[in-house]
């Protein structure tokens, strides 16, 4: 199995997350992360689907989500050529013996801290997979009390837009 | 998929500012008068009152009130496929249109062009669970191509003319309109043509040239071709198209259950029916093949077998105007994607150029499957109870009303009898639920294929456990003048399920005897049944009746008739595969399996 990233333009109407998510289940995909959001054009949606498939099931999966009147088109997003990012806040044990420890972590992976308490702190981090789970590991031994985390993100580099040449007519 | 069902909806948005003010609900019907439709099966109820009220006063709309819900999406279903128009279905919430989800789960199988209806409770109850609420468009998103729900009159135009769109074109499916009550009765400016925007769907008709080249570059080399046709070449009109290339290439053909009648029986290319129950020569052939030209086909495990070991030594040319099937069971050596009207021209053309009039040499092919025939023809033994055999039934039904009528099967022994022993000569005149394989779907869809085909002789043939599910549309056809003639192949059991009982489960028959047959308690009388819906009904119970019932259901127009066939529950479907395994082990009858391909 292998992980692929799925960008899809979606037009933006009711129970369009029903049937994107439904149809990986009909089909028997699992998703390992999903996003959804707003795109720079009124209307349209973008889902960011994290799936863990081989190629010919994936081949398959994308066929019939092209299939679905309400989506407009669907970019598989490889790593080398894409930012992927994913967002994660973390509460963690920090007490006035280990809260400078905690920070000096912090401030190594370039993460931020966005709500203190005299026993712990939720510290932001953004990044790619390895670096979320570098710092959970850093963070681990101090206490890691609650967990929240977004779905992947990811946009093609370069200058090209997904939603260039789909909003002909 | 073809293009003359395309043009049905009108793009261009027209904007005028002298629209008449319609409520929603006659927006619905003046929508359905728009677009041309002409017949639609439903039944009212509480949510979906207001739209039956503006359908009482259209002159252009002929409502048929069915006995169930079911009743309409299965007649719809037979409208569509025998007349390739897009059927409707009409029905309330809540259960009304749960009522109607195995019509559309099957007609979502089989890629029947239908438009369901439904009413839903006011938007301001939705999520509540209101009275005869239900969340229609969540429990049939599985199973339909598209659907809407509307909450806005002012979207009820846009909403049915994109559901008719969607339905009848690219690959053809099942369409559900979800309309609020308020939403009916709301008052707003009608425009027409609606605004008929849809960014996500545009679907494939025009091959790529290059496939079509490396297409006709296999089937001019190939030494064992066969044309693998599927339900496709019915719903995209594209049988004459079908003919030419095989005449062309001079490829053996073979017709699965959904594309019965999409190649001419009688013509001398046709191997018949592949699959579990398919003839030897057609499964072989496959098996054996060096070049699977799949023509609208999904390659349907009741038509593969175990798919590992399907045609074990053929390229695979897979043509559909649904991306999605291409590889999905089988990788494609050549894929196109496009409607088989088109691609069945260019693919001629090219083939023509590629071979430059010489005929490939299958000469030796020829011969192999010319064995086949004549060592393994279609056929059965005589019954071994002495009772009266269903396939001699079903023969003479079919040899007595020829070609040009419209067979409806329900699903099980009967259907498969009928798949073989009925010689279809034209698309169209074969309905039945391949896909989904939905008990019931005979009589209603026999109804459907009637009201749209009202000149042809419409036969409904069915077993008695199917006929038992969905009978009471038999008081619709008496009511409104649709006289369908219905075979009831009577072998007092629900025969498929038994005869796998016998084969595999030792004889030891688990709920399958259903006592409407010989020396039981027929229960019920199908004969007194028929007659107390106001139908002629006769019982046949000896092969020399057999000819004169169906002369006299033929004869007699005024009213439905339902023939009572009592015959053998032992008779068995064969050929036969054993579920799970290769087509090389196909038996022509019991424990008789052709000694050829053991060795491969």
């Amino acid at each position: 199995m292998s992980k692929h990233v799925l960008s899809l333009l979606v037009e933006d109407k009711p129970g369009l997350l029903t049937r994107v998510a439904g149809l990986f289940a009909r089909r028997g995909f699992n998703i390992e992360s999903l996003a959804v959001g707003v795109t720079e054009v009124p209307g349209l949606s973008r889902i960011t689907v994290a799936v863990d498939v081989e190629e010919l099931p994936l081949e398959q999966v994308t066929k019939q989500l092209n299939k679905l009147i309400n989506v407009i088109k669907i970019v598989e997003l490889d790593q080398s050529a894409s930012v992927q990012r994913e967002h994660m806040l973390i509460k963690v044990r920090a007490d006035n013996q280990t809260r400078s420890n905690v920070i000096e972590i912090v401030n190594l992976f370039r993460a931020s801290v966005v709500d203190y308490a005299t026993d712990a702190l939720v510290v932001e981090v953004t990044g790619d997979r390895g670096k979320i789970e570098a710092i959970l590991r850093a963070l681990e031994p101090y206490g890691i009390k609650e967990l929240a985390q977004s779905g992947l993100l990811a946009i093609g580099r370069g200058g090209k837009s997904i939603t260039e040449r789909v909003l002909r007519g | 998929m073809s293009s003359d069902t395309s043009t049905a909806v009108p793009r261009p948005p027209a904007r005028n500012s002298s629209a008449p003010v319609l409520t929603g609900a006659q927006a619905v019907v003046r929508s359905l008068e728009l677009l041309g439709v002409t017949d639609v099966f439903g039944l009212p109820g509480g949510a979906i009152l207001p739209v039956y009220d503006p359908l009482m006063d259209s002159t252009e709309l002929r409502h048929i009130l069915v006995r169930h819900e079911q009743g309409a999406g299965h007649a719809a279903e037979g409208y569509a496929s025998a007349s390739g128009k897009t059927g409707v279905a009409i029905a309330t919430s809540g259960p009304g249109a749960t009522n109607l989800v195995t019509a559309i789960a099957d007609a979502y199988m089989d890629s029947v062009p239908i438009v369901a209806i439904t009413g839903q409770v006011f938007s301001t109850l939705m999520g509540t669970d209101a009275f005869q609420e239900a969340d229609i468009v969540g429990i049939t998103m599985p199973v339909t191509k598209h659907s809407f729900l509307v909450k806005d009159a002012s979207e009820i135009p846009g909403a049915i003319a994109a559901a008719f769109e969607i339905a009848s074109t690219g690959r053809p499916g099942p369409v559900l309109v979800d309309i609020t009550k308020d939403a009916q009765q709301a008052e707003v400016p009608f425009i027409w043509p609606p605004k008929v925007d849809l960014p996500g769907y545009r679907p494939v008709t025009k091959a790529h040239g290059k496939q079509i080249q490396a297409a006709a570059q296999l089937l001019a080399t190939a030494r064992k071709p066969v044309l693998y046709v599927g339900g496709g070449i019915i719903r995209s009109h594209a049988s004459a198209e079908l003919l030419r290339l095989a005449e062309t290439t001079g490829a053996p053909v073979v017709t699965t259950l959904m594309a019965r009648g999409a190649f001419p029986d009688s013509h001398p290319q046709h191997l018949g029916m592949p699959g579990m129950h398919g003839t030897v020569p057609a499964v072989l052939a496959l098996q054996e093949a060096d070049l699977l030209v799949a023509l609208g086909a999904r390659f349907d495990d009741r038509v593969t077998g175990k798919a590992a070991l399907f045609a074990p030594n053929a390229q695979v040319v897979h043509v559909d105007i649904d991306p999605a099937e291409i590889s999905k069971i089988r990788v494609a050596d050549v894929p196109i994607v496009g409607d088989l009207r088109d691609v069945l021209v260019d693919l001629d053309a090219a083939f023509l150029g590629a071979t430059e009039g010489t005929k490939p040499d299958t000469e030796e092919w020829w011969s192999f499957l010319d064995g086949l025939r004549d060592e393994f023809p279609l056929g059965y033994a005589p019954t071994s109870d002495g009772l009266l055999a269903p396939q001699y039934v079903i023969q003479r039904i079919g040899e007595l009303t020829g070609p040009e009528g419209v067979y409806a099967a329900g699903v099980g022994q009967h259907q498969m009898w009928a798949a073989q022993f009925i010689k279809y000569e034209r698309p169209n005149a074969w309905l039945n639920s391949g896909g989904a394989g939905t008990m019931g779907y005979s009589v209603p869809a026999a109804m459907g294929a009637k009201v749209a085909e009202p000149d042809r002789v419409v036969w409904a043939i069915d077993g008695d456990g199917c006929f038992q599910m969905t009978n009471q549309e038999l008081a619709t056809c008496v009511i409104n003048n649709i006289p369908i003639k219905v075979a009831i192949i009577n072998n007092s059991s629900l025969g498929m399920v038994r005869q796998w009982q016998t084969l595999f489960y030792d004889g030891r028959y688990s709920n399958t005897d259903l006592n409407t047959g010989h020396d039981t308690i027929r229960v019920p009388d199908f004969v007194k049944l028929a007659e107390a819906y106001g139908c002629l009904a006769l019982r046949v119970e000896t092969e020399d009746q057999v000819d004169a019932a169906i002369t006299t259901a033929l004869e007699t127009n005024d009213r439905p008739v339902v023939i009572d066939f009592v015959v053998s529950a032992d008779a068995m479907v064969w050929p036969m595969v054993p579920q799970g395994v290769s087509n090389s082990y196909v038996q022509y009858a019991r424990d008789h399996a052709p000694a050829f391909g053991q060795e491969d």
